[in-house]
């Protein structure tokens, strides 16, 4: 299905599974305690995705630098969301998608023949567009969600442990610490988007993908997002698909823009630089015109 | 803004060609009729047509329905066209046409009801439901062998079809993929479509094959009714794991879900309620089949509770031989006939209300 053996080596490929099943080992094994951490670095190569024959994105290479807000912008339709799902292989749950090139996590390509998806989306989490809690679980089940669907034997005040923890990472805490066995569904929609962020960090994850986290939310509820992607940017490797200029040009370091070649044709990578640049002096036309509001 | 006169009085602007308004107002204010009106007109005319039906002599249920509408129609309508808009005198004529449309709809289900507890009772006593018809060729007796033998049947005929729908609709809805799940689909759709009597034939037959002819057992109909279940089961449940969001199971593979972890801890709690609910429906769908249950468990005057030796008998089959074979006293025969029809109703309108309330109680929002 995925056509990436002429990109990886055998043995490249066996040890990047190793050094994936050494990690998730890794990350089962740390508890309450925090314990030091260093995100990674994702860099994506010649990627190309498809939908079916659809060809979505063309030639994708971007390096995405570890502890840093990398924000994806650029016209609807132009392939963020797909390259931005293609970094955790949610990109192949859609019936007829397809990935051709090379994402890797700190030197190891995820898409290696004996590289298990669900390893990798155990280390490169997830935030929906819409939040999206689960209706059958109260907000502590919520958060803990991940890990007891995912890991065994974990003690009960190990979990109420992670969930507080995830919950303040989340700003949420003092907001829910009343109502923890409640459904989660209850909350507002800004609540409900910070508890699906907690639900995201409760597993530790390396990376955080965020797709128009806050295209939901009211700009309280936008700012308190915001706020906290600053603070969760000195624990994880973040990326953010937006629609909003001034989210990205407020909440990013860094910023790629994306744009059709033509209307019919695929989406690629237009230029990417640090977010201060991008929205002053970028350095291709195309960019300047989309983040002027001119569109090119 | 255009300076036109007209502009200055912007009710003006919307004022309907066809206004006749003879109570005077404004163009905007019109419905000059109360709220009551269509009930009131309803109302006189079922007054009048019932003296019609009482003064000729001809008194039927059906005819006051007909003769009511027949006046109510034509009089809501022009009464409403003298004081109100053509729009809204045409609106309350298609109200009553729909409400009389209703009443066909429910009148033969209320009609079938009504005969059903009438007739009934009759036959209810205690003894219908504490003593089988061993022995009894004339009044008395009762149907309790009937009753168990229809829970028993349908039992198992549930226990087999449950798990086997429920896979089969996880399988088309959360993993299959081209040609195997279009056939396995239009293999359901045929199957729905089997007479209950081919249902019953087949277990017959299949029976036959390893115990030989003339075999009657509970769990040979049991085998039938589930031939009949599995396909509305598979349906009914394909439909409520549809309607489980995506974004859902998303967020749990974001989470690093395996899939098969997805299905059975996010997507069927989610949907249990429904899936109830499906296979509720289902069991009030085949427990009153006769057909299939009269070739594979045969009819029998005693109490039977082993599915796996002897035969059993049930409701519908019981109900259908006190009519074709009535005892020395007809009547009480015919009476247990009906009580037995009515105890099926009962048994399935309980089903039905439980399903309904474990929906509301235990059902998930899923917006």
């Amino acid at each position: 299905m995925h056509d990436t053996a002429d990109t990886s080596t055998e043995t490249g490929s066996t040890a990047v599974a190793t050094d994936l099943a050494r990690t998730t080992e890794a990350a089962k094994g740390r508890g309450a305690a925090t314990v030091e951490r260093m995100a990674k670095r994702c860099s994506v190569k010649d990627v190309n995705l498809y939908y079916g024959d659809l060809h979505a994105v063309k030639d994708v290479s971007m390096t995405i630098e570890p502890n840093q807000v990398t924000a994806l912008i650029g016209s609807s339709g132009c392939g963020k969301t797909t390259v931005l799902r293609s970094l955790n292989r949610m990109h192949e749950l859609t019936p007829g998608a397809r990935v051709e090139g090379e994402v890797t996590l700190d030197g190891q390509n995820i898409y290696a023949p004996n590289v298990d998806p669900v390893e990798v989306r155990r280390l490169v989490g997830m935030v929906f567009q819409a939040p999206n809690p689960f209706p059958t679980m109260s907000v502590a089940e919520n958060v803990a969600a991940g890990l007891t669907l995912n890991r065994k034997g974990i003690s009960k005040s190990e979990k109420a442990d992670i969930v507080e923890r995830s919950l303040r990472g989340a700003h949420l805490w003092e907001e829910v610490k009343d109502r923890l066995d409640r459904q989660g569904s209850g909350l507002s929609g800004g609540q409900q988007q910070r508890l699906c962020i907690a639900r995201a960090i409760a597993v530790e994850p390396e990376v955080l993908l965020m797709d128009e986290p806050c295209s939901a939310l009211d700009p309280v509820a936008t700012l308190a997002i915001e706020d906290l992607i600053e603070d969760l940017k000195s624990r994880y490797t973040i990326v953010i698909v937006t629609h909003n200029m001034q989210q990205a040009a407020r909440a990013s370091d860094v910023t790629a823009f994306f744009n059709l070649e033509a209307a019919g044709k695929p989406g690629r990578l237009v230029e990417m630089d640090a977010t201060d640049k991008m929205f002053t002096t970028p350095s291709k036309k195309e960019t300047e015109d989309y983040v002027s509001g001119r569109f090119g | 803004m255009a300076d036109t006169p007209r502009d200055e009085n912007p009710a003006a602007a919307f004022e309907p060609d066809d206004q006749i308004n003879p109570l005077g107002g404004g163009a905007v204010a019109s419905g000059t009729l109360p709220s009551w009106f269509l009930e009131a007109v309803v109302g006189g005319a079922a007054l009048l047509a019932l003296a019609i039906l009482l003064v000729t002599g001809s008194f039927t249920i059906v005819l006051l329905f007909i003769l009511t509408f027949a006046v109510a129609l034509p009089t809501a309508y022009i009464l409403s066209r003298l004081t109100e808009t053509r729009r809204q005198a045409f609106d309350r004529l298609m109200t009553l046409s729909i409400v009389a449309a209703f009443g066909v709809a429910v009148a033969p289900l209320i009609s079938l009801l009504y005969e059903v507890v009438k007739r009934g009772v009759k036959g209810l006593d205690v003894a219908f439901f504490t003593e089988s018809a061993r022995g009894v060729i004339g009044a008395g007796g009762g149907a309790q062998h009937a009753i168990i033998g229809t829970l028993v049947i349908t039992g198992v005929a549930t226990l087999i079809s449950v798990p086997i729908g429920i896979m089969a609709a996880i399988y088309l809805n959360e993993y299959g993929t081209g040609r195997l799940r279009r056939a396995l689909t239009f293999f359901v759709d045929v199957m729905t479509g089997i007479p209950s009597i081919v249902a019953g034939l087949f277990a017959y037959a299949l029976f036959a094959i390893f115990l030989g002819p003339g075999i009657r057992l509970g769990i040979i109909g049991s085998v039938a009714l589930t031939v009949l279940m599995i396909p509305i089961v598979i349906r009914s449940a394909e439909e409520i794991l549809k309607i489980v969001p995506n974004h859902l199971r998303e967020a749990a593979y974001a989470l690093g879900t395996p899939k098969w972890k997805v299905v059975t801890r996010i997507v069927l709690p989610t949907a249990l309620a429904g899936l109830v609910t499906g296979v509720m429906l289902a069991v009030a769908r085949v427990i009153g089949e006769t057909a299939p249950l009269l070739v594979t468990t045969g009819v029998i005057d005693s109490v039977n509770t082993d599915p796996f030796s002897g035969r059993m008998q049930n409701l519908a089959v019981y109900a259908y031989s006190e009519y074709k074979d009535p005892g020395v006293d007809v009547q009480a025969s015919y009476d247990k006939a009906w009580a037995a029809a009515l105890t099926l109703i009962v048994i399935v309108m309980v089903l039905s209300l439980l399903a309904r309330w474990i929906y509301r109680r235990f059902g998930t929002d899923l917006r």
